[in-house]
């Protein structure tokens, strides 16, 4: 319990850092946020003014931040310059399909990564291994947005066979229940008026931009798991389970594949940080309404609270998927339960 | 046929190595046998071929070793020639091993209970109610107090003496006919060392088990086992009766061993200890003739051409006569 309370006031000093670092950065690029709401025309100096005071950009920098901290703190990460709505509401509508989109990728790369990679620790340095560690490489080299560009070339384009930008086709009607099209498409209303339908079409939408966004998870699961495989198979017990008579299969699935997972865990959080910056490009690149795009555009259009906002959120969900995976780590291990 | 357990003749050890285009010769033309409950002690420095060889015994020497022999019968059977699925009955089942470092030896994702009975239920056909009072009792056996708490601990919660008295309990729980214990007290405190020792020996009598007893020190030898064999740079140099070639070595390799004990010849304060010159050779410069010869004092010409035959139990052309004392 200590152990847990503690990772949370670690969370603070964190979360305080980041916000800093974004509070400032933002403001070091050239551009103006009321500048660019207004247009490139410009407006009278004194509109402008009253403007600026009106989203509080006229105080000094340092008190700018002092009201972002103190709201951000109450639970306010302020309103978007842009839309007007406020930053919660904006992240909340855009959420869940980064959050779809995300676990799909994640859930594929690790479905597939981690047989892959139990495999080519089997039979290691045959084809098969090496075949598997040089695609991994090249699947981890390969830059996302030019995978991304690829991959809608070839079978959006050339071969017709996915839709090359979107979540679902706009012509099914879905009522938001959770958010995640792949549960609210099942729901029996959508069922009773479109069948299955709406459900492909999502899995259809779905199918590049996972795969995009999936491919340096995927390699990054191949190589941990090979690797760690090879250093449980090497230990000791590995050797006392042979020479207690048991089965290659049950060495390779019960003694060793839980103990080669711990470092896995470990590595699965890590990717999910790099999931999320991969999804602002693969959001980006396959107009995908997530919080990806979403950021990218406060960025272009200079919503400072939104990119304030969005990045604290974001980085308070990758700590607490830190945290989630201790407690993950916590059950695998027993060594931390004591 | 013979009455004994073991038979092995002529059991070569090669391995396949990246950088030599030609395998590693580790053991040459190693023989021994033994009896149904008898105890053979075999002492070595590393890397003369000890562990090797019991690993070969096992089959689970990995994929690039080769193994040969004119023979290598088990209870009046040829290891060699079994199958992976047949090897899985004979390991754990007829020939149960533990290791140097049971701390290491032991799974730590698992507990206890688990990895004694997934070892019984492999190879006796009983349920898992039953395997669990038989492990409860095992571990009773070896002299475990508390054995249903201690069946829910994990490895990293026993001491290293108790988690080699669980792997002790884990190889004898199907009963097997061979026991191979490489260097079981090595990693042990000494004090734990004898009480170990002592196990493995009373259930070797009381379950008329034989036991290969590994280890580098001659004192564990002379005091539990009747037989013993000397291995250096993967060759048999001197097999007998532990009482004789304690008393009177003739190899002088196993003179050298015998020497290098604390209290085994007579020396002034603080002089150093004796000790054997040199090290083991490498796997890949093995010399010619004895392998002995780089380190042996009594070395002569002839010593450094040719194989040397092993004969009434010593590979040495010259052999010591005189007594150790």
């Amino acid at each position: 319990m200590k152990f847990f309370l503690k990772k949370f006031l670690d969370l603070i000093p964190t979360l305080l850092g980041i916000s800093l670092i974004c509070f400032f950065m933002i403001r070091l690029i050239p551009g103006d946020p009321v500048l660019n709401l207004v247009g490139e025309r410009g407006v009278d100096p004194v509109r402008y003014l009253e403007m600026k005071k009106a989203l509080g950009l006229d105080l000094p920098i340092i008190e700018q931040f002092w009201h972002f901290l103190k709201n951000a703190f109450h639970g306010n990460l302020g309103t978007s310059i842009v839309s007007n709505n406020s930053v919660w509401f904006e992240f909340m509508e855009r959420f869940p399909a980064t959050i779809e989109l995300s676990l799909v990728a994640l859930f594929f790369a690790t479905l597939i990564g981690i047989p892959l990679g139990i495999y080519a620790a089997i039979k290691r340095n045959s084809f098969f291994d090496y075949f598997l560690m040089s695609s991994s490489l090249i699947g981890y080299s390969m830059p996302i947005f030019w995978w991304g560009l690829i991959l809608i070339l070839i079978f959006s384009v050339k071969l017709g066979l996915t839709p090359v930008s979107g979540r679902i086709d706009l012509t099914f009607d879905i009522p938001l229940f959770s958010g995640l099209y792949l549960i609210d498409t099942l729901q029996s209303a959508v069922l009773k008026a479109d069948g299955l339908k709406p459900f492909w079409s999502a899995i259809k939408h779905l199918i590049l931009p996972a795969t995009a966004l999936g491919t340096i998870p995927l390699a990054v699961i191949a190589r941990m798991t090979r690797s760690s495989m090879l250093e449980v198979l090497g230990e000791d017990y590995i050797r006392t389970a042979r020479a207690k008579g048991m089965s290659k299969t049950r060495i390779i699935y019960i003694h060793a594949l839980r103990n080669a997972l711990v470092p896995i865990v470990t590595t699965l959080a890590l990717l999910f940080g790099s999931i999320i910056t991969g999804a602002i490009l693969t959001e980006t690149i396959f107009s995908w309404p997530g919080i990806g795009k979403w950021i990218v555009q406060s960025i272009t259009s200079r919503d400072y609270p939104v990119i304030q906002g969005g990045v604290l959120i974001i980085s308070f969900i990758i700590i607490m998927t830190n945290i989630i995976v201790d407690v993950i780590y916590y059950f695998l291990n027993p060594k931390m339960r004591n | 046929m013979s009455e004994n357990l073991l038979d092995i003749k002529d059991l070569n050890i090669f391995f396949k190595s990246d950088k030599n285009p030609e395998p590693i010769h580790a053991v040459r033309d190693l023989s021994f046998s033994l009896k149904q409950g008898e105890m053979l002690g075999v002492v070595g420095e590393s890397g003369s071929g000890k562990s090797i060889t019991n690993l070969a015994l096992m089959g689970i020497l990995g994929d690039g070793a080769i193994v040969k022999a004119r023979e290598c019968s088990f209870n009046g059977r040829e290891l060699l020639s079994l199958k992976e699925r047949e090897w899985q009955k004979v390991r754990g089942g007829e020939i149960a091993m533990i290791f140097q470092d049971p701390m290491t030896a032991l799974n730590p994702f698992l507990t206890v209970e688990f990895q004694i009975v997934e070892t019984i239920l492999a190879h006796l056909n009983i349920s898992k109610s039953e395997a669990k009072n038989k492990a409860i009792e095992l571990l009773l056996q070896v002299g475990i107090t508390s054995p249903k708490d201690r069946l829910k601990s994990y490895p990293f919660e026993l001491s290293g003496g108790m988690a080699q008295r669980v792997m002790i309990a884990m190889a004898i729980s199907t009963g097997p006919k061979l026991l191979i214990a490489d260097e079981p007290t090595t990693a042990l405190d000494v004090t734990i060392q004898k009480q170990i020792l002592t196990l493995i020996k009373s259930l070797q009598e009381k379950n008329n088990m034989s036991v290969i007893l590994v280890t580098h020190d001659l004192g564990v030898v002379s005091e539990f086992s009747e037989r013993v064999q000397v291995m250096y740079a993967g060759e048999l140099v001197e097999t007998g009766n532990t009482s004789d070639l304690i008393k009177n070595p003739h190899h002088p390799y196993t003179f050298g061993l015998l020497s290098s004990r604390p209290g085994a010849v007579e020396r002034l304060a603080k002089t150093p200890l004796a000790s054997i010159a040199g090290i083991v050779p490498a796997f890949h410069q093995r010399p010619v003739g004895c392998q002995f010869n780089p380190r042996c004092v009594h070395v002569q010409e002839d010593c450094k051409k040719g194989s040397i035959p092993i004969e009434r139990g010593v590979r040495c052309l010259h052999p010591m006569m005189e007594a150790l004392s």
